[in-house]
């Protein structure tokens, strides 16, 4: 029951927001208290699910022998309890957000922001791979207002990269490879060692996987990734909850669900195609982050650190080793918090002090020291140097490029870290070191100051997270554990 | 007693009200006969319907003469569905009709819209419950020259032309379908449909069966309007009262398929259709042709009617797709669609029929920034257009998935393919209207329109509520489908 109640309560929610739009005050309370609501539901189901249980529910039946139900695993257990806890914080960060930027339509965006997270959920706890589709689309349609919210010309254009780029590699190739798997094997389950071994040759499950990676649009493999870069026009809320958390994770996530519960990472070892596609994630890896160093819109530069991001994990789950699947598992919650820092830090610097450039960002680290040391850290956990979580997650990533022989990989991650560097440090560096007066047009009344309070309360909140998860990453380590007993 | 005359009250109940609107001067008591009668009939479908899935086929033999001298009404499974489609289609715009009608008719024609609506209602009910091959091209002209005076109907004057047009080519596939009759008849001596087939395979290998067959399926598919013969179905979509449009767009392309089937899989066999003649190659080059052509038009259209006229050319494709696998699988994947198709186009066509109402105009151009000012209206038409996309969750999703599924066991994968890739043309199409609605800014000449009356609102949500129910819970409409293909293709290997 807690499970179907987390995926309801926020597909509910819009319709008490809805109902309070002419009280703001009321209508934020309700998403907060939802927001905390929800992170306690999912808090409360861990326990069990580190003892070993796997509560399930089946909701209907829309075709014969394909249910809507939901089963939490480790990894859904994970994903659920990441997304929920930043959901917390970036309804405190929202507020503070829209309301200095005098945005307008915030109840739709409130509205949507539920639908979303309730459509994460979905995802998070689906028990068969036909739910989650049903809730991945679910997920790109209710952030299709989001990422459109301004509802400008530009945004229009982005929306439409938006849909075109995620349901056009979901509807063509996942959903071909969902009936087809369906039609060879009669089942969607995801079961511990796959459903394909013994049904399906290597050449057809090479067919069947390639359609998979790609046409998980949400993972931006190349060369599926531009509506990433496309979705930045959103508020920056948005972009940083959905397109470094929620959107982005769900993708990635169901790549690993695809890896671990469809084909089993046993069998999958017998089909050549895993090594081409390990390939394509590592070039992935390498190419945004060069794309990255080349931008100066900070949020853009983190859109295409954010694609090669993605690829670790995607490389991670290919990579077919135990601890390739905790690196991976384990990245995607320490890549969550140092990413959700770096863009709110970002929106921060946009609302205070309307600057949206890193060129224009010279001495703000003086006006703004808080938000700039909550960047510092979520820029070393990019990179992976402790103590951040950021080094806890490349630690078994690595683990596991070795486990695997995998020396192109190995050499992948050694030089993207050394990529990230380069393109996060200076921003740093621009920041602190600089002098204000030095910004081609600087003049004497800039007197900004810190950003709002609720916008720092959620940064120091992310920023010690990166910090923590660090020194205490137990919760997710033993999820990704469990997880990777699981998968053998 | 009354039970058992079911098959024939469902024609003559709505034969008998024709008349009788004519008679009733007043528009109102005009269209209060024809909405009871059309919401009698739903009841009398359902009860049909309740019949035959607990009890088998029906057989009724009209003035007690014993078939195959007498005329037979014949229900089976797909039959019933079919008759389920068309009452409930029709009990849902009779009270759409009311504002619509009222909008876009001369007051002096309201009693002749209603008559002929009730006469096509007649005619299309009647080629689905008939077994008897003369009499369903009785049914069908019935039908046919019912819709080409409420096609006439339309408020612009080009509603003449394309109600002309449609009536050249409606008589050369109705004189088609008339001659293919009449040689059957001419080699078996009966126009019973169960008959026939029984007679048939003895002298299928003549040359005068051969010409009768060629000659059913062309007659048939100009009145499915497949590809390429459905010239005539975009210009009276586009100019036909709205109401009309709605109707036709999810009964009478339909019924043709109905037909088609009927004389592939009842009359002529599935051996002779399918292995002999080859009819199955045919078709699905031609369904694989109307699903991309028509959808690649339907991309630049700006008359939005006339764009989902063009989609539903395609989505005809994708049910004759089906049936051209010649499989259990896919035959019940063009049933699930054919029923499906009808609930998603009404529900567009209302929700363009409302715009029409209030705006005068369904030009693209026309409805920038219209989601602010019939916000129900916008969100019944984007609701059903991602069904028609078929996004998870709409009955649209279902049938894809089904579609998709059985040309995969057939082994067709680049089918799939294709039906994938022109879902997404679908989604192409239905964006424009989306963008314009709700992101373009309304021009500063445009006068503010009020959401339309809840009487049109109802029918179109409650059409979206069928569509999400479904997808949701398909497990109904699956089994009748899949009852229905059982009973068509039940001689196939």
């Amino acid at each position: 029951m807690t499970v179907l109640a987390c995926v309801a309560l926020p597909l509910l929610a819009p319709s008490l927001i809805t109902a309070l739009h002419r009280w703001p005050n009321p209508r934020e309370a309700v998403t907060l208290l939802t927001a905390g609501g929800l992170f306690l539901l999912v808090y409360s189901l861990h326990d069990n699910v580190l003892q070993g249980a796997r509560p399930a529910i089946d909701l209907a039946e829309p075709l014969p022998g394909l249910t809507i139900g939901f089963e939490v695993e480790p990894l859904g257990m994970l994903f659920a309890l990441l997304a929920s806890f930043l959901w917390m914080v970036t309804s405190v960060y929202s507020i503070g957000y829209l309301r200095s930027h005098h945005e307008w339509r915030q109840t739709s965006y409130y509205s949507y922001f539920a639908v979303a997270l309730g459509s994460t959920m979905g995802i998070a706890f689906a028990g068969n791979l036909f739910t989650l589709f049903i809730f991945y689309e679910l997920l790109t349609l209710s952030t299709y207002p989001l990422v459109t919210h301004a509802g400008d010309d530009a945004a229009r254009e982005s929306g439409r990269m938006y849909l075109g780029y995620l349901l056009g590699t979901s509807v063509i190739l996942l959903l071909l490879a969902l009936v087809w798997t369906w039609s060879l094997t009669g089942t969607l389950d995801f079961r511990t060692g796959g459903i394909l071994e013994g049904v399906v040759p290597p050449g057809i499950a090479g067919i069947l996987l390639v359609l998979f990676i790609f046409g998980i649009g949400k993972a931006a493999v190349m060369p599926f990734h531009l509506w990433l870069p496309a979705a930045m026009v959103a508020p920056t809320p948005v972009s940083a909850l959905l397109h470094a958390v929620a959107v982005v994770k769900a993708g990635v996530f169901t790549v690993l669900k695809v890896v671990i519960y469809i084909f089993g990472i046993d069998f999958l070892a017998a089909v050549p195609a895993t090594q081409w596609l390990m390939y394509i994630a590592a070039a992935t890896i390498l190419l945004a982050a060069l794309v990255a160093l080349r931008q100066d819109n900070l949020k853009l530069r983190l859109a295409w650190s954010t694609i090669s991001q993605l690829s670790y994990i995607v490389l991670c789950a290919l990579l077919l080793t135990s601890s390739g699947i905790v690196g991976g598992a384990l990245h995607i919650v320490m890549h969550a918090f140092a990413k959700i820092t770096l863009f709110l830090c970002a929106g921060a610097i946009l609302v205070t002090t309307h600057k949206s450039r890193i060129s224009e960002m010279r001495g703000i680290g003086r006006s703004m020291p808080w938000t700039m040391a909550a960047f510092t850290v979520g820029a070393l956990s990019m990179i992976g140097i402790p103590p951040t979580g950021g080094f806890i997650s490349k630690w078994y990533i690595l683990l596991g490029a070795i486990d695997a022989r995998q020396l192109i990989a190995v050499g992948v991650i050694i030089v993207s870290t050394l990529l990230n560097a380069a393109y996060f440090l200076p921003v740093v560096y621009t920041a602190f070191f600089h002098s204000p007066e030095s910004n081609p047009e600087y003049t004497h009344q800039e007197t900004h100051g810190e950003a709002p309070l609720t916008i720092l309360l959620a940064i120091t909140v992310t920023a010690l997270g990166t910090v923590v998860l660090f020194f205490f990453p137990d919760l997710p380590l033993e999820l990704a554990l469990q997880l990777a007993g699981e998968s053998g | 007693m009354l039970l058992s005359n079911l098959p024939a009250l469902q024609v003559i109940i709505p034969l008998v009200s024709a008349p009788l609107c004519m008679l009733l001067r007043n528009p109102r008591h005009a269209w209060a006969c024809a909405l009871f009668t059309s919401w009698l009939v739903l009841g009398m479908a359902v009860m049909l319907a309740q019949r035959v899935y607990t009890a088998g086929t029906l057989s009724y033999a009209i003035g007690a003469w014993a078939t195959p001298w007498g005329i037979e009404y014949r229900v089976d499974m797909a039959g019933a569905l079919m008759v389920l489609v068309i009452a409930i289609i029709g009990a849902l715009v009779m009270p759409y009709a009311w504002h619509s009608i009222q909008e876009e008719l001369h007051k002096k024609q309201t009693g002749l819209f209603y008559t002929c609506y009730l006469l096509c209602l007649t005619g299309l009910l009647g080629i689905v419950v008939t077994g008897d091959a003369f009499n369903l091209f009785v049914f069908l002209e019935i039908s046919s020259l019912s819709s080409y005076v409420l096609i006439s109907l339309g408020s612009k004057r080009r509603a003449l032309t394309a109600a002309y047009q449609y009536l050249v080519m409606g008589t050369i596939g109705a004189t088609f379908i008339l001659i293919s009759i009449g040689l059957l008849y001419m080699i078996t001596g009966t126009l019973n449909m169960a008959d026939l087939a029984q007679r048939l395979p003895d002298v299928a290998d003549t040359r005068t069966i051969r010409v009768a067959f060629a000659f059913m399926t062309v007659g048939v598919s100009i009145k499915l309007a497949l590809f390429p013969l459905h010239i005539w179905l975009p210009n009276a979509y586009t100019f036909a009262p709205s109401v009309v449009t709605a109707f036709m767009a999810a009964t009478a392309t339909k019924v043709g398929v109905y037909v088609l089937l009927r004389f592939f899989f009842t009359v002529f066999g599935f051996h002779f259709s399918f292995v002999a003649m080859h009819v199955g190659e045919i078709l699905m080059l031609l369904a694989v042709a109307a699903i991309l052509v028509a959808s690649l038009v339907a991309v630049f259209q700006d008359n939005v009617k006339r764009m989902l006229a063009y989609s539903s050319v395609a989505q005809i494709g994708y049910i004759i797709l089906g049936i051209s696998l010649a499989s259990a699988a896919g035959v019940s994947a063009g049933m699930l669609h054919l029923f499906n198709h009808a609930l998603i186009k009404c529900a567009l066509f209302l929700a363009i029929g409302s715009i029409y109402l209030r705006l005068g105009s369904v030009e693209i151009h026309n409805m920038h920034g219209l989601a602010r000012q019939m916000p129900w209206t916008m969100a019944a038409f984007v609701a059903g257009g991602l069904s028609l996309i078929g996004i998870p969750l709409t009955a649209g999703f279902i049938s894809k998935w089904y579609l998709v599924s059985a040309a995969l066991t057939a082994g067709y994968w680049p089918l799939a393919v294709l039906v994938l890739v022109s879902s997404l043309l679908a989604l192409i199409y239905i964006w424009r209207v989306v963008e314009a609605a709700y992101f373009h800014v309304p021009a500063a000449d445009m006068h503010r329109v009020r959401e339309a009356p809840a009487s049109m609102l109802i029918p179109a949500w409650l059409l979206i509520g069928a569509n999400i129910y479904i997808g949701i819970d398909a497990g109904l409409i699956i089994n009748i489908a899949q009852q229905g293909a059982a009973v068509l293709v039940g001689q196939m290997p």
